[in-house]
Protein backbone atom coordinates (compact mmCIF):
# COMPACT_ATOMS: atom_id res chain seq x y z
CA UNK A 1 0.00 0.00 0.00
CA UNK A 2 2.91 2.55 0.87
CA UNK A 3 4.70 2.21 -2.40
CA UNK A 4 1.66 2.48 -4.12
CA UNK A 5 1.30 6.48 -2.95
CA UNK A 6 4.88 6.95 -4.04
CA UNK A 7 3.14 7.73 -7.15
CA UNK A 8 1.69 10.59 -7.84
CA UNK A 9 -1.01 9.68 -10.56
CA UNK A 10 -2.43 6.44 -7.93
CA UNK A 11 -2.60 9.21 -4.93
CA UNK A 12 -4.99 11.38 -7.63
CA UNK A 13 -6.62 8.16 -8.66
CA UNK A 14 -7.24 6.48 -4.89
CA UNK A 15 -8.59 9.99 -3.80
CA UNK A 16 -11.20 10.01 -7.20
CA UNK A 17 -11.95 6.82 -6.53
CA UNK A 18 -12.67 7.22 -3.03
CA UNK A 19 -15.02 10.43 -3.73
CA UNK A 20 -17.00 7.83 -6.03
CA UNK A 21 -16.99 5.45 -3.63
CA UNK A 22 -19.07 7.83 -1.51
CA UNK A 23 -21.60 9.66 -3.53
CA UNK A 24 -22.10 6.93 -6.58
CA UNK A 25 -24.21 4.73 -3.49
CA UNK A 26 -25.60 7.81 -1.59
CA UNK A 27 -27.48 9.00 -4.64
CA UNK A 28 -27.78 5.17 -6.19
CA UNK A 29 -29.68 4.24 -2.64
CA UNK A 30 -32.71 6.78 -3.68
CA UNK A 31 -32.37 6.07 -7.16
CA UNK A 32 -33.21 2.59 -6.50
CA UNK A 33 -35.87 3.12 -4.13
CA UNK A 34 -37.64 5.07 -7.24
CA UNK A 35 -37.26 1.92 -9.49
CA UNK A 36 -35.32 3.60 -11.94
CA UNK A 37 -31.80 1.95 -11.44
CA UNK A 38 -30.97 2.04 -15.12
CA UNK A 39 -31.31 6.00 -14.95
CA UNK A 40 -27.61 6.03 -14.60
CA UNK A 41 -26.86 3.91 -17.97
CA UNK A 42 -29.35 6.24 -19.72
CA UNK A 43 -27.53 9.77 -18.32
CA UNK A 44 -24.59 8.08 -19.36
CA UNK A 45 -24.87 7.30 -22.62
CA UNK A 46 -26.00 11.12 -23.26
CA UNK A 47 -22.95 12.39 -21.55
CA UNK A 48 -21.17 10.19 -24.07
CA UNK A 49 -22.70 12.99 -26.40
CA UNK A 50 -21.16 15.68 -24.02
CA UNK A 51 -17.69 13.91 -23.97
CA UNK A 52 -17.58 14.19 -27.78
CA UNK A 53 -19.02 17.39 -27.72
CA UNK A 54 -16.11 18.76 -25.57
CA UNK A 55 -13.49 17.11 -28.13
CA UNK A 56 -14.86 19.21 -30.90
CA UNK A 57 -15.27 22.87 -29.56
CA UNK A 58 -11.98 22.18 -27.71
CA UNK A 59 -13.58 22.53 -24.44
CA UNK A 60 -12.70 20.55 -21.33
CA UNK A 61 -14.66 16.81 -22.21
CA UNK A 62 -15.87 16.79 -18.37
CA UNK A 63 -17.48 20.29 -18.45
CA UNK A 64 -19.49 19.32 -21.66
CA UNK A 65 -20.39 15.65 -20.30
CA UNK A 66 -21.86 17.39 -16.79
CA UNK A 67 -23.42 19.98 -19.62
CA UNK A 68 -25.24 17.39 -21.65
CA UNK A 69 -25.58 14.62 -19.05
CA UNK A 70 -27.89 17.29 -16.89
CA UNK A 71 -29.82 18.08 -20.02
CA UNK A 72 -30.37 14.67 -20.46
CA UNK A 73 -31.52 14.32 -17.10
CA UNK A 74 -33.51 16.68 -16.89
CA UNK A 75 -35.09 15.35 -20.16
CA UNK A 76 -35.12 11.70 -18.90
CA UNK A 77 -37.39 13.41 -16.19
CA UNK A 78 -39.73 15.53 -18.08
CA UNK A 79 -40.63 12.37 -20.17
CA UNK A 80 -40.99 10.22 -17.08
CA UNK A 81 -43.46 12.83 -15.24
CA UNK A 82 -45.35 13.02 -18.48
CA UNK A 83 -46.68 9.46 -19.85
CA UNK A 84 -45.65 7.51 -17.03
CA UNK A 85 -45.58 4.20 -19.38
CA UNK A 86 -43.54 5.05 -21.84
CA UNK A 87 -40.69 5.98 -19.49
CA UNK A 88 -38.48 3.19 -20.36
CA UNK A 89 -38.94 3.31 -23.99
CA UNK A 90 -37.81 6.92 -23.60
CA UNK A 91 -34.75 6.37 -21.89
CA UNK A 92 -34.17 3.32 -24.31
CA UNK A 93 -34.36 6.27 -27.26
CA UNK A 94 -31.59 8.56 -25.14
CA UNK A 95 -29.40 5.46 -25.01
CA UNK A 96 -29.14 5.61 -28.39
CA UNK A 97 -29.59 8.83 -29.51
CA UNK A 98 -26.49 9.38 -26.95
CA UNK A 99 -24.17 6.70 -28.16
CA UNK A 100 -24.79 7.48 -31.80
CA UNK A 101 -24.65 11.03 -30.97
CA UNK A 102 -21.23 10.92 -29.52
CA UNK A 103 -19.94 8.56 -32.25
CA UNK A 104 -20.61 11.21 -35.03
CA UNK A 105 -19.85 13.88 -33.14
CA UNK A 106 -15.98 12.42 -32.44
CA UNK A 107 -15.75 11.91 -35.74
CA UNK A 108 -15.92 15.36 -36.82
CA UNK A 109 -13.67 16.37 -33.85
CA UNK A 110 -10.21 17.55 -35.58
CA UNK A 111 -8.02 14.26 -34.34
CA UNK A 112 -10.93 12.23 -33.02
CA UNK A 113 -11.30 8.93 -33.48
CA UNK A 114 -13.70 6.24 -31.56
CA UNK A 115 -10.57 5.26 -29.36
CA UNK A 116 -10.86 8.98 -27.69
CA UNK A 117 -13.78 7.74 -26.75
CA UNK A 118 -12.57 4.46 -25.32
CA UNK A 119 -11.21 5.98 -21.89
CA UNK A 120 -14.40 7.97 -21.02
CA UNK A 121 -16.69 4.26 -22.23
CA UNK A 122 -14.10 2.34 -19.59
CA UNK A 123 -12.44 4.99 -17.54
CA UNK A 124 -9.01 5.58 -17.44
CA UNK A 125 -8.26 6.39 -13.88
CA UNK A 126 -4.32 6.52 -14.24
CA UNK A 127 -5.07 9.17 -16.50
CA UNK A 128 -6.57 11.43 -14.31
CA UNK A 129 -5.67 14.64 -13.58
CA UNK A 130 -5.22 17.07 -10.63
CA UNK A 131 -7.77 19.37 -12.43
CA UNK A 132 -9.82 16.40 -12.74
CA UNK A 133 -9.85 15.71 -9.12
CA UNK A 134 -10.84 19.25 -7.86
CA UNK A 135 -14.16 19.10 -10.58
CA UNK A 136 -14.53 15.23 -8.90
CA UNK A 137 -14.43 16.70 -5.35
CA UNK A 138 -16.46 19.98 -6.00
CA UNK A 139 -18.70 17.76 -7.68
CA UNK A 140 -19.09 15.41 -5.12
CA UNK A 141 -19.27 18.12 -2.34
CA UNK A 142 -22.49 19.18 -4.15
CA UNK A 143 -23.62 15.76 -4.74
CA UNK A 144 -23.34 15.04 -0.81
CA UNK A 145 -24.58 18.22 0.21
CA UNK A 146 -27.77 17.47 -1.74
CA UNK A 147 -28.25 14.28 0.03
CA UNK A 148 -27.58 15.55 3.17
CA UNK A 149 -30.26 19.18 3.09
CA UNK A 150 -33.00 17.23 0.89
CA UNK A 151 -32.72 13.55 1.90
CA UNK A 152 -35.25 13.75 4.21
CA UNK A 153 -37.86 15.06 1.36
CA UNK A 154 -36.25 13.15 -1.48
CA UNK A 155 -37.29 10.43 1.02
CA UNK A 156 -41.09 11.01 1.21
CA UNK A 157 -40.46 11.69 -2.56
CA UNK A 158 -39.33 8.42 -3.85
CA UNK A 159 -41.17 6.07 -1.39
CA UNK A 160 -44.72 8.13 -3.11
CA UNK A 161 -44.89 10.95 -5.06
CA UNK A 162 -48.85 11.23 -4.04
CA UNK A 163 -48.02 11.56 -0.47
CA UNK A 164 -45.37 14.30 -1.24
CA UNK A 165 -47.31 16.17 -2.83
CA UNK A 166 -50.16 15.88 -0.49
CA UNK A 167 -46.95 17.22 2.54
CA UNK A 168 -46.77 20.41 0.45
CA UNK A 169 -42.90 19.08 -1.33
CA UNK A 170 -41.93 20.64 -4.10
CA UNK A 171 -42.58 17.52 -5.97
CA UNK A 172 -41.01 18.38 -9.72
CA UNK A 173 -38.38 20.59 -8.40
CA UNK A 174 -37.26 17.57 -6.43
CA UNK A 175 -37.19 15.20 -9.14
CA UNK A 176 -35.37 16.81 -11.40
CA UNK A 177 -32.70 17.49 -8.18
CA UNK A 178 -32.26 13.61 -7.96
CA UNK A 179 -32.40 13.32 -12.08
CA UNK A 180 -29.55 16.37 -11.69
CA UNK A 181 -27.79 15.08 -8.67
CA UNK A 182 -27.26 11.57 -10.60
CA UNK A 183 -25.89 13.12 -13.62
CA UNK A 184 -23.23 15.14 -12.01
CA UNK A 185 -22.32 11.87 -9.97
CA UNK A 186 -22.78 10.17 -13.50
CA UNK A 187 -19.67 12.30 -14.31
CA UNK A 188 -17.88 12.16 -11.72
CA UNK A 189 -17.60 8.20 -12.00
CA UNK A 190 -17.02 8.61 -15.83
CA UNK A 191 -13.34 8.45 -15.27
CA UNK A 192 -12.71 6.51 -12.84
CA UNK A 193 -15.27 3.16 -14.02
CA UNK A 194 -16.11 4.68 -17.42
CA UNK A 195 -19.64 5.79 -18.80
CA UNK A 196 -20.83 1.88 -19.44
CA UNK A 197 -20.12 0.45 -15.91
CA UNK A 198 -21.19 4.24 -14.29
CA UNK A 199 -24.88 2.72 -12.84
CA UNK A 200 -23.18 -0.47 -11.39
CA UNK A 201 -21.74 2.15 -8.51
CA UNK A 202 -25.07 3.10 -8.40
CA UNK A 203 -27.03 0.44 -7.93
CA UNK A 204 -24.37 -2.23 -6.91
CA UNK A 205 -23.23 -1.45 -3.61
CA UNK A 206 -27.26 -0.76 -2.45
CA UNK A 207 -28.53 -3.69 -3.46
CA UNK A 208 -25.33 -5.23 -1.56
CA UNK A 209 -26.32 -3.07 1.26
CA UNK A 210 -29.75 -4.51 0.84
CA UNK A 211 -29.01 -7.61 1.90
CA UNK A 212 -28.32 -6.84 5.27
CA UNK A 213 -30.09 -4.49 6.76
CA UNK A 214 -33.75 -3.60 7.45
CA UNK A 215 -34.03 -0.12 7.06
CA UNK A 216 -33.48 2.98 4.70
CA UNK A 217 -30.78 4.94 6.29
CA UNK A 218 -28.78 1.89 7.40
CA UNK A 219 -29.17 0.72 3.22
CA UNK A 220 -27.40 3.94 2.25
CA UNK A 221 -24.44 3.95 4.67
CA UNK A 222 -23.75 0.32 4.25
CA UNK A 223 -23.92 1.41 0.20
CA UNK A 224 -21.61 4.49 0.82
CA UNK A 225 -19.30 1.33 2.88
CA UNK A 226 -19.09 -0.95 0.01
CA UNK A 227 -18.84 1.67 -2.59
CA UNK A 228 -15.82 2.96 -1.15
CA UNK A 229 -14.53 -0.55 -0.48
CA UNK A 230 -14.86 -1.39 -3.89
CA UNK A 231 -13.51 1.62 -5.56
CA UNK A 232 -10.56 1.99 -3.70
CA UNK A 233 -10.07 -1.84 -3.49
CA UNK A 234 -10.90 -2.80 -7.31
CA UNK A 235 -8.36 0.39 -8.17
CA UNK A 236 -5.64 -1.10 -5.57
CA UNK A 237 -6.14 -4.57 -7.09
CA UNK A 238 -5.54 -2.96 -10.57
CA UNK A 239 -2.16 -1.29 -9.70
CA UNK A 240 -0.67 -5.20 -8.46
CA UNK A 241 -2.22 -7.22 -11.40
CA UNK A 242 -2.39 -4.45 -14.48
CA UNK A 243 -5.93 -5.12 -15.19
CA UNK A 244 -8.35 -2.43 -15.97
CA UNK A 245 -9.73 -0.55 -12.83
CA UNK A 246 -13.34 0.06 -13.57
CA UNK A 247 -13.26 -3.68 -14.75
CA UNK A 248 -12.20 -4.61 -11.12
CA UNK A 249 -13.70 -2.08 -9.10
CA UNK A 250 -17.15 -3.22 -10.28
CA UNK A 251 -16.01 -6.92 -9.88
CA UNK A 252 -15.08 -6.27 -6.49
CA UNK A 253 -18.74 -4.73 -5.84
CA UNK A 254 -20.78 -7.55 -7.39
CA UNK A 255 -18.00 -10.25 -5.32
CA UNK A 256 -19.04 -8.27 -2.22
CA UNK A 257 -22.77 -8.39 -3.62
CA UNK A 258 -22.89 -12.58 -3.98
CA UNK A 259 -21.13 -12.66 -0.33
CA UNK A 260 -23.86 -10.36 1.36
CA UNK A 261 -26.31 -12.56 -0.59
CA UNK A 262 -25.20 -15.52 1.48
CA UNK A 263 -24.54 -13.80 4.39
CA UNK A 264 -27.85 -11.85 4.33
CA UNK A 265 -29.60 -15.18 4.23
CA UNK A 266 -27.69 -16.17 7.22
CA UNK A 267 -28.79 -13.26 9.00
CA UNK A 268 -32.27 -13.34 7.97
CA UNK A 269 -32.77 -16.87 9.19
CA UNK A 270 -31.08 -16.72 12.84
CA UNK A 271 -33.64 -13.40 13.18
CA UNK A 272 -36.43 -15.36 15.23
CA UNK A 273 -39.34 -13.04 13.97
CA UNK A 274 -39.33 -11.58 10.78
CA UNK A 275 -42.36 -13.29 9.27
CA UNK A 276 -46.55 -12.10 8.95
CA UNK A 277 -48.02 -13.51 12.51
CA UNK B 1 -61.94 21.81 7.52
CA UNK B 2 -62.74 25.61 8.50
CA UNK B 3 -62.81 26.99 5.19
CA UNK B 4 -64.52 23.97 3.16
CA UNK B 5 -63.51 22.13 0.17
CA UNK B 6 -65.04 22.32 -2.95
CA UNK B 7 -64.79 20.29 -5.94
CA UNK B 8 -66.06 21.14 -9.45
CA UNK B 9 -64.69 18.57 -11.90
CA UNK B 10 -65.79 18.07 -15.36
CA UNK B 11 -63.65 15.50 -16.19
CA UNK B 12 -65.39 12.16 -17.88
CA UNK B 13 -64.57 10.41 -14.11
CA UNK B 14 -66.08 12.91 -12.37
CA UNK B 15 -68.79 15.29 -14.27
CA UNK B 16 -69.84 17.56 -12.35
CA UNK B 17 -69.02 17.82 -7.98
CA UNK B 18 -70.11 20.31 -5.44
CA UNK B 19 -68.82 19.02 -2.30
CA UNK B 20 -67.96 21.02 0.76
CA UNK B 21 -66.41 18.95 3.75
CA UNK B 22 -66.72 20.97 7.23
CA UNK B 23 -64.69 20.54 9.97
CA UNK B 24 -65.77 17.91 12.34
CA UNK B 25 -67.38 15.77 9.65
CA UNK B 26 -66.94 12.60 8.91
CA UNK B 27 -67.57 11.93 5.36
CA UNK B 28 -67.22 8.45 4.11
CA UNK B 29 -67.53 8.18 -0.09
CA UNK B 30 -69.02 5.19 -1.23
CA UNK B 31 -69.85 3.85 -4.81
CA UNK B 32 -68.90 1.23 -6.95
CA UNK B 33 -65.58 0.17 -8.92
CA UNK B 34 -64.86 3.08 -11.43
CA UNK B 35 -67.50 5.55 -9.98
CA UNK B 36 -64.62 7.92 -9.29
CA UNK B 37 -63.92 7.70 -5.11
CA UNK B 38 -60.41 8.04 -5.25
CA UNK B 39 -60.23 10.12 -8.29
CA UNK B 40 -62.59 13.06 -6.19
CA UNK B 41 -60.34 12.55 -3.52
CA UNK B 42 -57.42 12.67 -5.13
CA UNK B 43 -58.95 15.69 -6.57
CA UNK B 44 -60.13 17.59 -4.10
CA UNK B 45 -56.76 17.63 -2.60
CA UNK B 46 -55.10 18.90 -5.92
CA UNK B 47 -52.73 15.81 -6.53
CA UNK B 48 -54.55 15.63 -10.04
CA UNK B 49 -55.47 18.15 -12.35
CA UNK B 50 -59.01 19.29 -12.92
CA UNK B 51 -60.33 20.17 -16.42
CA UNK B 52 -63.29 22.06 -15.26
CA UNK B 53 -64.51 23.89 -11.61
CA UNK B 54 -61.98 24.03 -9.08
CA UNK B 55 -60.89 22.83 -5.56
CA UNK B 56 -59.84 25.21 -2.69
CA UNK B 57 -58.52 23.26 0.58
CA UNK B 58 -59.24 25.45 3.43
CA UNK B 59 -60.03 28.71 1.51
CA UNK B 60 -56.46 28.09 -0.71
CA UNK B 61 -56.29 26.57 -4.66
CA UNK B 62 -54.14 23.56 -3.74
CA UNK B 63 -51.02 25.26 -5.68
CA UNK B 64 -51.04 27.66 -3.21
CA UNK B 65 -51.93 26.12 -0.39
CA UNK B 66 -48.90 25.94 2.14
CA UNK B 67 -50.49 24.77 5.35
CA UNK B 68 -50.32 21.13 4.23
CA UNK B 69 -49.32 19.80 7.81
CA UNK B 70 -53.47 19.83 8.03
CA UNK B 71 -53.91 17.40 6.26
CA UNK B 72 -52.32 13.90 6.39
CA UNK B 73 -53.23 11.77 3.27
CA UNK B 74 -53.59 8.28 3.39
CA UNK B 75 -53.07 6.56 -0.24
CA UNK B 76 -54.32 3.51 -1.29
CA UNK B 77 -51.56 1.25 -1.09
CA UNK B 78 -47.92 1.32 0.36
CA UNK B 79 -45.77 1.95 -2.72
CA UNK B 80 -42.89 1.84 -0.73
CA UNK B 81 -41.23 0.86 -4.28
CA UNK B 82 -37.59 -0.41 -5.59
CA UNK B 83 -35.66 -2.97 -3.74
CA UNK B 84 -34.52 -0.38 -0.89
CA UNK B 85 -35.89 -1.34 2.80
CA UNK B 86 -37.47 0.87 4.95
CA UNK B 87 -37.92 0.36 8.99
CA UNK B 88 -41.90 1.17 10.08
CA UNK B 89 -40.41 3.56 12.26
CA UNK B 90 -38.72 5.38 8.79
CA UNK B 91 -41.68 5.76 7.04
CA UNK B 92 -43.94 7.08 9.81
CA UNK B 93 -41.50 9.38 10.66
CA UNK B 94 -41.99 10.55 7.02
CA UNK B 95 -45.17 11.59 8.10
CA UNK B 96 -43.63 14.76 9.96
CA UNK B 97 -42.27 16.17 6.72
CA UNK B 98 -44.53 18.77 6.31
CA UNK B 99 -43.89 19.84 9.60
CA UNK B 100 -40.55 20.29 9.19
CA UNK B 101 -38.13 22.65 7.62
CA UNK B 102 -35.23 21.69 5.39
CA UNK B 103 -32.65 22.79 7.44
CA UNK B 104 -33.60 21.26 10.74
CA UNK B 105 -32.65 18.10 11.96
CA UNK B 106 -35.33 16.15 13.50
CA UNK B 107 -36.47 17.16 16.79
CA UNK B 108 -37.83 15.41 19.61
CA UNK B 109 -41.20 16.16 19.07
CA UNK B 110 -40.79 14.76 16.31
CA UNK B 111 -39.85 11.64 17.78
CA UNK B 112 -41.89 12.20 20.38
CA UNK B 113 -45.21 12.12 17.92
CA UNK B 114 -43.61 8.90 15.84
CA UNK B 115 -43.92 6.51 18.98
CA UNK B 116 -47.51 7.72 19.64
CA UNK B 117 -48.66 6.82 16.10
CA UNK B 118 -46.82 3.73 16.49
CA UNK B 119 -48.33 3.00 19.51
CA UNK B 120 -52.08 4.21 17.92
CA UNK B 121 -51.48 1.44 15.50
CA UNK B 122 -49.99 -1.16 17.42
CA UNK B 123 -46.99 -1.27 15.82
CA UNK B 124 -44.48 0.15 18.42
CA UNK B 125 -42.77 -3.26 18.98
CA UNK B 126 -42.15 -3.81 14.92
CA UNK B 127 -40.72 -0.14 14.58
CA UNK B 128 -37.47 -1.62 13.52
CA UNK B 129 -38.76 -4.51 11.12
CA UNK B 130 -38.96 -3.60 7.50
CA UNK B 131 -42.06 -2.72 6.19
CA UNK B 132 -42.00 -5.13 2.79
CA UNK B 133 -42.41 -7.78 5.57
CA UNK B 134 -45.59 -7.03 6.63
CA UNK B 135 -49.05 -8.33 5.75
CA UNK B 136 -51.03 -6.05 3.50
CA UNK B 137 -53.68 -5.02 6.81
CA UNK B 138 -50.16 -3.68 8.74
CA UNK B 139 -49.20 -1.98 5.83
CA UNK B 140 -52.04 0.03 5.71
CA UNK B 141 -51.91 0.38 9.68
CA UNK B 142 -48.14 1.59 8.96
CA UNK B 143 -49.76 4.47 6.00
CA UNK B 144 -52.58 5.80 9.02
CA UNK B 145 -49.43 6.35 11.00
CA UNK B 146 -47.33 8.14 8.77
CA UNK B 147 -50.78 10.71 8.68
CA UNK B 148 -51.19 10.60 12.39
CA UNK B 149 -47.49 11.32 13.14
CA UNK B 150 -47.87 14.47 11.01
CA UNK B 151 -51.07 15.39 13.55
CA UNK B 152 -52.95 17.08 10.33
CA UNK B 153 -56.33 18.46 11.23
CA UNK B 154 -58.09 16.20 8.67
CA UNK B 155 -57.13 13.44 7.17
CA UNK B 156 -58.30 11.44 4.18
CA UNK B 157 -57.95 8.33 3.52
CA UNK B 158 -58.03 6.26 0.20
CA UNK B 159 -59.77 2.77 0.65
CA UNK B 160 -58.17 2.10 4.38
CA UNK B 161 -60.27 -1.24 4.44
CA UNK B 162 -59.26 -2.44 1.28
CA UNK B 163 -57.97 -5.95 1.61
CA UNK B 164 -57.23 -5.21 5.47
CA UNK B 165 -57.98 -8.51 8.00
CA UNK B 166 -60.49 -8.05 10.83
CA UNK B 167 -58.67 -7.56 13.68
CA UNK B 168 -56.53 -4.13 11.70
CA UNK B 169 -60.36 -3.45 10.62
CA UNK B 170 -61.14 -3.11 13.90
CA UNK B 171 -58.04 -1.35 15.08
CA UNK B 172 -58.59 1.26 12.51
CA UNK B 173 -62.29 2.00 13.74
CA UNK B 174 -60.51 2.56 17.28
CA UNK B 175 -57.90 4.64 15.98
CA UNK B 176 -60.84 6.88 13.95
CA UNK B 177 -63.02 7.05 17.09
CA UNK B 178 -60.79 8.39 18.88
CA UNK B 179 -59.97 10.92 16.38
CA UNK B 180 -63.24 12.03 15.69
CA UNK B 181 -63.30 12.72 19.99
CA UNK B 182 -60.40 14.98 19.39
CA UNK B 183 -63.11 16.53 16.70
CA UNK B 184 -60.58 15.74 13.63
CA UNK B 185 -62.13 15.96 10.24
CA UNK B 186 -62.27 12.82 8.35
CA UNK B 187 -63.08 11.89 4.32
CA UNK B 188 -62.54 8.61 3.57
CA UNK B 189 -62.95 6.44 0.66
CA UNK B 190 -64.77 2.75 1.43
CA UNK B 191 -65.93 -0.19 -0.23
CA UNK B 192 -67.15 -1.50 3.30
CA UNK B 193 -67.47 0.55 6.46
CA UNK B 194 -67.57 -2.66 8.68
CA UNK B 195 -67.03 -1.38 12.53
CA UNK B 196 -66.33 2.31 11.12
CA UNK B 197 -69.80 2.37 10.16
CA UNK B 198 -71.15 4.72 13.40
CA UNK B 199 -68.59 6.61 13.38
CA UNK B 200 -69.98 8.06 9.65
CA UNK B 201 -71.86 11.54 9.65
CA UNK B 202 -72.17 11.64 6.58
CA UNK B 203 -72.29 9.65 3.25
CA UNK B 204 -71.35 10.99 0.07
CA UNK B 205 -71.98 7.95 -2.90
CA UNK B 206 -70.95 8.54 -6.54
CA UNK B 207 -72.40 6.64 -9.47
CA UNK B 208 -70.61 7.70 -12.69
CA UNK B 209 -69.21 10.53 -11.81
CA UNK B 210 -72.12 12.49 -10.12
CA UNK B 211 -72.98 12.59 -6.50
CA UNK B 212 -76.12 10.62 -6.15
CA UNK B 213 -76.65 10.67 -2.44
CA UNK B 214 -75.19 13.21 0.02
CA UNK B 215 -76.47 13.07 3.28
CA UNK B 216 -76.77 11.42 6.65
CA UNK B 217 -75.20 7.61 6.59
CA UNK B 218 -78.14 4.75 6.67
CA UNK B 219 -78.00 3.63 9.53
CA UNK B 220 -77.37 -0.39 10.42
CA UNK B 221 -79.88 -1.83 12.54
CA UNK B 222 -78.88 -4.83 14.92
CA UNK B 223 -75.81 -6.64 13.66
CA UNK B 224 -76.39 -5.63 9.72
CA UNK B 225 -73.33 -4.92 7.67
CA UNK B 226 -72.56 -2.57 4.79
CA UNK B 227 -72.51 -4.48 1.90
CA UNK B 228 -70.88 -1.76 -0.35
CA UNK B 229 -70.37 -1.67 -3.58
CA UNK B 230 -72.46 -3.45 -5.65
CA UNK B 231 -76.27 -2.36 -3.61
CA UNK B 232 -75.38 1.25 -4.45
CA UNK B 233 -79.37 1.86 -4.90
CA UNK B 234 -80.40 2.94 -8.37
CA UNK B 235 -82.45 5.60 -7.09
CA UNK B 236 -81.02 7.43 -4.86
CA UNK B 237 -83.27 10.49 -5.09
CA UNK B 238 -86.32 9.03 -4.41
CA UNK B 239 -85.15 7.95 -0.83
CA UNK B 240 -81.95 10.01 -0.15
CA UNK B 241 -82.53 8.29 3.52
CA UNK B 242 -81.43 4.62 2.32
CA UNK B 243 -79.29 4.88 -0.53
CA UNK B 244 -77.63 1.60 -0.08
CA UNK B 245 -79.58 -1.61 0.01
CA UNK B 246 -79.29 -3.96 3.49
CA UNK B 247 -78.74 -7.23 3.53
CA UNK B 248 -78.47 -9.19 7.04
CA UNK B 249 -75.42 -11.02 7.30
CA UNK B 250 -75.11 -14.29 9.06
Amino acid sequence: MIDLLQYDFMQRALLAALLIGLTAPAVGTFIVQRRLALLGDGIGHVALTGVALGFLTGTAPVLTAVLVSVLGAVAIELVRARGRTSGDVALALLFYGGIAGGVLLISLAPGGSNSTLMSYLFGSISTVTAQDVWVIGALAVAVLGVVAVFGRELFVLCQDEEVAKASGLPVRLLSLLIAVTAALTVVIAMRVVGLLLVSALMVVPVATGQQLTRGFRSTMLLAVVFGVLATVGGLTTSFYVEAPPGALIVLVALGGFVLALGLGRFVRRSRPQESRP
Amino acid sequence: MRGGQVSLDRRPVLRGIDLTVRSGEVVAVLGANGSGKSTLIRALLGLIPLSGGSTLLYGTPPARFRDWWRIGYVPQRLSVGGGVPSTIREVVASGRIARQRRFRRTSAADAAATSRALETVGLADRAGDPVQALSGGQQQRVLIARALAGEPDAFVMDEPTAGVDAASQRLLADTLAGLVAQGRTVVLVAHELGPMEPLITRAVVLRDGCVCHDGPPPRAVGTHALPGHDHVHPHAEESPASPLEWRPTS
